[in-house]
């Protein structure tokens, strides 16, 4: 059995998410992967250990990932294949369900746990409860949730590429603008620790007070759902059931009180630590550390602990 | 111009969901049922662009059981102008419902249909996708601005590394993300007035739809409980804990 994987990109690399979705393929049989973008991103996806064939959509209308043409892209390589999967991120989950309803597949998203090639187990009710589904259909399409899976090695592969010729579909969409955040820090998906805010953050300056603890730790930041919408951070650094899934090896919450949206984005974390005001915060059933307190006062005195 | 918004009722967010002893399933029945929060944020925007003149008319329509109604008049209420219920005890899958919208936009005529990017039961976040690759339409994902201008529709959405705008030709599909508006609440006049608005209910079996589902559910369990560890009394010795205990930094 092959499998095709969809590479999603940002930013001129491929994502690393994207790498564990190929790990997740390899599970399934032999791993072919579809990279739409320039002649750079076809280079490094031959590289990942693990991909044998690298399939390369160099059409300029593939060029920005837009679901209407790269479905349609998707469904007219599909005859070759026995599994269709991406990583849960913002580009699977906008492209996959539409190749899918084409080719007359209903989806799995969300994969954390592969039983066989027809059985995937799935979170539902935002993480509190894992559904093992079997397919009937006969191609299967799936993203899975990189945090379940490790990532392929980026090197040590050495895959042919094949340029794909553009297919017609639907001139209906536009790529018009893009704007991407430029983190000097790692990648909040991927990172192995990861420094969280929530409403107790109180503003968008009070907000940088993680900045320094992220320093000393190499840390990504992440924020809760209400951290966002307070405006305080940006959309793409929410943590929880309808934003980013991580399981760092450490995740650190402050000022977050642990709303099961939230858990369901960072229950998976080996080591969780909290540190919230209020002793009865739902954040402390799931975490190893607890500090109850003012995390302004925490946070300098754990930079200067770390320093040490 | 005619905006279409499928709503789903489904255990209210406030609700710890509790898995069936039997592992088929999560516990629905006695449960509070609300209307899912993705779909309320759909019905605000469309009525939004209704009050803005972007539009003329909102339909709400669900795809489930009986009670299915209280849902589509709580969207009523909210401002949308009438209703359609597809009456069916099934509970179906993404594909499934694509395929019974598709039918309804094909009755209805709508230049917009404005969904919740997924439903907060199943969270399989595919509907929208699935029904704009039916109809051929483009697809504006994860919403969080959507402006209607000169027969197009332009859509900021919210990605994984910041936020990206996108511009489609009517028709065409919206899913709403959480900061597309803060839905409102609806008053009790307005409570009132749609229990007079039309709602028009067509059992599934009439659209001819296929909606066996593609998936069986094999299993459903609880997750894997975590256990709450222990409280510190200074940032030192959280340090301490997790150099030397925890070794994770």
């Amino acid at each position: 059995m092959t499998a095709l994987v969809l590479l999603d990109h940002e930013g001129g690399q491929i994502r690393k998410a994207a790498l564990s979705a190929v790990t997740a393929a390899t599970r399934l049989g032999d791993v072919h992967v579809l990279v739409a973008g320039d002649a750079a991103l076809a280079q490094a996806a031959s590289q990942i250990a693990g991909v044998s064939k690298v399939l390369h959509a160099a059409d300029a209308r593939y060029a920005h990932e837009l679901a209407e043409p790269l479905a349609a892209l998707l469904v007219s390589l599909a005859g070759s294949y026995d599994h269709i999967v991406a990583a849960a991120g913002a580009t699977g989950k906008n492209v996959l369900p539409r190749a899918a309803a084409l080719l007359d597949v209903q989806p799995i998203p969300d994969v954390v746990s592969i039983v066989d090639a027809q059985t995937f187990v799935r979170p539902i009710y935002a993480g509190n409860a894992l559904a093992t589904v079997r397919s009937s259909d006969a191609k299967k399409v799936l993203t899975v949730r990189s945090a379940s899976f490790d990532a392929a090695p980026a090197e040590g592969g050495s895959a042919q590429v094949e340029v794909v010729a553009a297919v017609d579909s639907p001139d209906v969409s536009r790529f018009e603008a893009v704007q991407l955040s430029d983190s000097a820090r790692p990648d909040l998906e991927s990172a192995r620790v990861v420094v969280s805010g929530g409403r107790g953050m109180g503003s968008e300056e009070k907000f940088h007070a993680l900045d320094p603890l992220a320093d000393v730790l190499g840390a990504a930041v992440g924020a809760s759902r209400a951290a966002v919408d307070s405006g305080f951070v940006p959309n793409e650094l929410q943590v929880g059931q309808t934003g980013k899934i991580v399981a760092p090896e450490l995740y650190m919450a402050f000022g977050i009180s642990g709303a099961i949206q939230h858990l369901a984005g960072m229950k998976d974390s080996r080591v969780i630590v909290a540190v919230n005001k209020d002793p009865e915060a739902p954040i402390f059933q799931v975490a190893d550390y607890g500090i109850v307190g003012d995390l302004f006062e925490v946070v300098p005195q754990l930079v200067e602990e770390l320093k040490k | 111009m005619k905006i279409l918004v499928p709503v789903k009722r489904v255990v209210d967010y406030n609700i710890k969901p509790r898995v069936k002893a039997d592992g088929s399933g999560v516990e629905t029945a006695g449960v509070k049922m609300s209307m899912n929060p993705f779909d309320e944020i759909a019905v605000e925007e469309a009525v939004r662009l209704r009050e803005k003149g972007a539009a003329s008319e909102v339909v709400v329509v669900s795809i489930g059981v009986q009670q299915a109604q209280d849902t589509l008049r709580t969207a009523m209420a909210m401002g949308a102008d009438r209703a359609i219920l597809v009456l069916t005890d099934e509970s179906p899958e993404p594909l499934a419902v694509a395929k019974v919208l598709k039918t309804l936009v094909e009755k209805e005529g709508p230049s917009l249909v404005v969904l919740g990017k997924q439903a907060i039961d199943d969270d399989m976040n595919a509907t929208g996708q699935m029904l704009a690759g039916l109809l051929g339409w483009g697809q504006g994902t994860f919403a969080s601005k959507v402006d209607v201008v000169d027969g197009r529709v332009n859509v900021s959405r919210e990605i994984d590394g910041g936020t990206e705008q996108v511009s489609l030709a009517l028709p065409a599909i919206i899913t709403a993300d959480l900061r597309l508006n803060e839905p409102r609440y609806a008053s009790l006049p307005n409570i009132m007035k749609a229990k007079k608005k039309p709602l028009e209910t067509i059992p599934a079996a009439d659209l001819g739809v296929d909606m066996t589902p593609r998936l069986t559910v094999v299993s459903v369990a609880e997750p894997a409980e975590r256990k709450a560890g222990i409280k510190v009394g200074s940032a030192t010795e959280l340090v301490e804990k997790l150099r030397n205990e925890a070794k994770v930094i």
